[in-house]
């Protein structure tokens, strides 16, 4: 406290160096870290939880936060004596083509509500921000008849679907604040030029909000690989379920859990999303500034 | 060197390119929007139809059952007592939560928005438990409350904080309701986070600078600079976050499912049991849509706020 006051009296120029060494910890360093602490531990609990044998996972008599004997069991389990593989399998899949296809729909429809002017674009721009009052909680009971009456039932089909339900409306929302942000001028001009409304999308317009399409993708692909209430409801042949219902059903039997593959699953089902984000976060962030300022 | 000499006679040509593309401008917007509206049509809006339909009827697993007016309604509202609590679960659980994730997603995009080392890979970091696949961190946050063997409470009785063993944390509604919300803050608030420290850097720095020379504290920069500028950032956040919490079902589902004695459910989750294992469709359809309304409520509020004008 005595630190903090008598720096604050002084002239930024006479604050010794250690004083200012001082505060940037307690401003900054201390701050970051506990922020690390809070964020990372649970990623720490599953990978000590996966290597440890199962009479060490029930002993707190000496510290839980380390292994003193790893064992590989858990891992050698989940991806040779359970479904897992096919899990990663079905999600990938599934993640990719209704990305795919959610992308398609929404930089056609984001391009047509951001740039066209025709009867109705404002009330289309409305119903499709209003769908976000429909979430798959409010869905998913009518879908089973639905997906009944398609005969789609353990079919990654369902899913494949379904997803772009959610995927749709927010890529949408978030591309036609970035084709908002590209300069009419341009595809303009290479109209004048003699291209085509398609072709000036296409050649013009598209390459240019490729950041955020890559960004609407990311989102996409990430909402789908997490998604659980669909594929827990559609999805019960244990070939056919996606990591998130396979690793949440398959390694409890009654009151038994099996810590060790649930954590290994758990581990393993993060790892694609957690190395996705690593590598784009700068894109992640720019993607959701453009959607949440212009949107 | 074509387009030069096309270009030599403006007037004519861009009289008739402005006609031609008005009049494909619109039959364009509509083909564009095919796809998209498909999709929702008979993925959403047709569901969400037959959904109203089905919560004033009296279907189950395999039949479609008859109309039966507002009886669902009336039994979850007078009779089935899991249903009010879990109503009220839901707007607990949002109201904390919200209050929670802003409050420490301020924190964290102020402490962020400073110059320090590794930068990218703090940011990466902080943002993970929003990224992953939220039933699995729930479940090693299940795994972490353990009723014997739970790291939170070793760690919690050796800083001295809580006497041997600490809280059996699904056996009493509190305690069950604190880790629904502590584990809903822990995967939110990173979001709240990162969208606000997204929005703090597009704030032109010379209004901090006339603030300081017109000897504003940092408070009153916080107050009239800073927070009017992240409005629209706050609103969206605050929007998608309340709609998803609302409705949420992973992290109550797996971390307690109603336990103990089915306390606490929220709507998502209660309808869930009616509809599926309990099997009555007609039932978990009306609690649902419940849901509706609220969310309606919810997002014309926000709006409001959102279009006032400048």
């Amino acid at each position: 406290m005595a630190t903090a006051v008598r720096t604050r009296g002084r002239a930024r120029g006479d604050v010794p160096l250690m004083d200012r060494a001082f505060g940037r910890w307690v401003r900054i360093y201390i701050p970051i870290l506990i922020l690390l602490v809070v964020t990372l531990f649970p990623f720490y609990w599953m990978l000590v939880t996966t290597f440890k044998s199962p009479s060490e996972l029930f002993d707190f008599n000496q510290s839980p936060l380390f292994v003193r004997q790893p064992t590989l069991e858990h891992w050698k389990s989940l991806f040779f004596d359970s479904n897992f593989p096919r899990w990663t399998l079905n999600t990938t899949i599934v993640a990719i083509v209704s990305t795919a296809i959610s992308l398609f729909c929404s930089v056609l429809a984001g391009y047509s509500l951001a740039r066209l002017r025709f009867k109705g674009a404002g009330a289309m721009g409305w119903g499709i921000f209003v769908t976000y009052l429909v979430p798959p909680t409010l869905l998913f009971l009518p879908l089973t008849f639905v997906i009944r009456g398609l005969h789609l039932f353990n079919n990654l089909l369902a899913l494949i679907l379904t997803y772009p339900t959610f995927l749709i409306p927010f890529c949408t929302w978030l591309l036609i604040g970035y084709f908002k942000s590209i300069p009419r001028e341009l595809e303009e001009s290479a109209m004048v030029d003699g291209a085509t409304r398609l072709q000036a999308m296409w050649r013009v317009v598209i390459p240019l909000a490729l950041p955020g399409i890559l960004s609407a993708g990311m989102f996409a692909f990430t909402l789908s690989w997490n998604e659980f209430l669909y594929a827990l409801i559609f999805m019960n042949d244990s070939v056919a379920k996606t990591i998130p219902v396979g690793v949440t059903q398959e390694f409890i039997h009654g009151d038994d859990f099996f810590w060790g593959q649930l954590m290994a699953g758990a581990l393993m089902g993060s790892v694609p999303v957690a190395l996705l984000y690593s590598f784009f976060v700068d894109q992640f962030v720019s993607g959701l500034t453009a959607g949440a300022v212009k949107g | 060197m074509a387009t030069l000499t096309e270009r030599s006679t403006p007037s004519v040509r861009s009289q008739g390119l402005h006609r031609r593309l008005l009049d494909s401008e619109r039959g364009l917007g509509y083909a564009l929007l095919v796809p998209t509206v498909l999709i929702l049509v008979v993925f959403l809006a047709y569901p969400f139809v037959f959904g109203l339909w089905l919560s004033l009827s009296s279907a189950e697993l395999t039949n479609a059952g008859r109309f039966i007016g507002l009886a669902n309604f009336k039994f979850e509202f007078t009779v089935d007592r899991p249903f009010l609590q879990a109503l009220s679960n839901t707007f607990l659980y949002t109201g904390v939560t919200t209050v929670f994730k802003l409050g420490l997603g301020m924190g964290m995009a102020l402490l962020l928005n400073q110059a320090f080392p590794f930068q990218r890979f703090v940011r990466a970091a902080a943002l993970l438990p929003w990224i992953i696949p939220t039933v699995l961190s729930t479940l090693a946050w299940k795994w972490m409350f353990d009723p014997t063997f739970s790291v939170v409470n070793w760690a919690a009785v050796h800083l001295h904080l809580v006497g041997y063993p600490g809280p059996n944390w699904f056996g009493s509604t509190g305690t069950a309701l604190a880790a629904l919300m502590i584990v809903n803050t822990w995967r939110g608030f990173p979001f709240y986070g990162v969208s606000i420290l997204a929005g703090l850097q597009t704030i032109p720095q010379d209004l901090y600078e006339a603030a300081r020379v017109d000897g504003a504290s940092r408070f009153n920069q916080f107050t009239h600079i800073t927070l009017p500028m992240l409005r629209p950032v706050l609103l969206v956040v605050l929007l998608l976050s309340t709609i998803l919490t609302f409705a949420d079902f992973q992290v109550p589902f797996v971390l307690t499912n109603g336990a103990p004695f089915n306390s606490t459910h929220v709507l998502a989750t209660w309808a869930y049991q009616w509809g599926v294992p309990g099997g009555a469709i007609g039932l978990g359809a009306a609690v649902s849509v419940v849901l509706f309304p609220l969310l309606a409520i919810l997002v014309a509020a926000t709006l409001i706020v959102v279009r006032r004008p400048d």
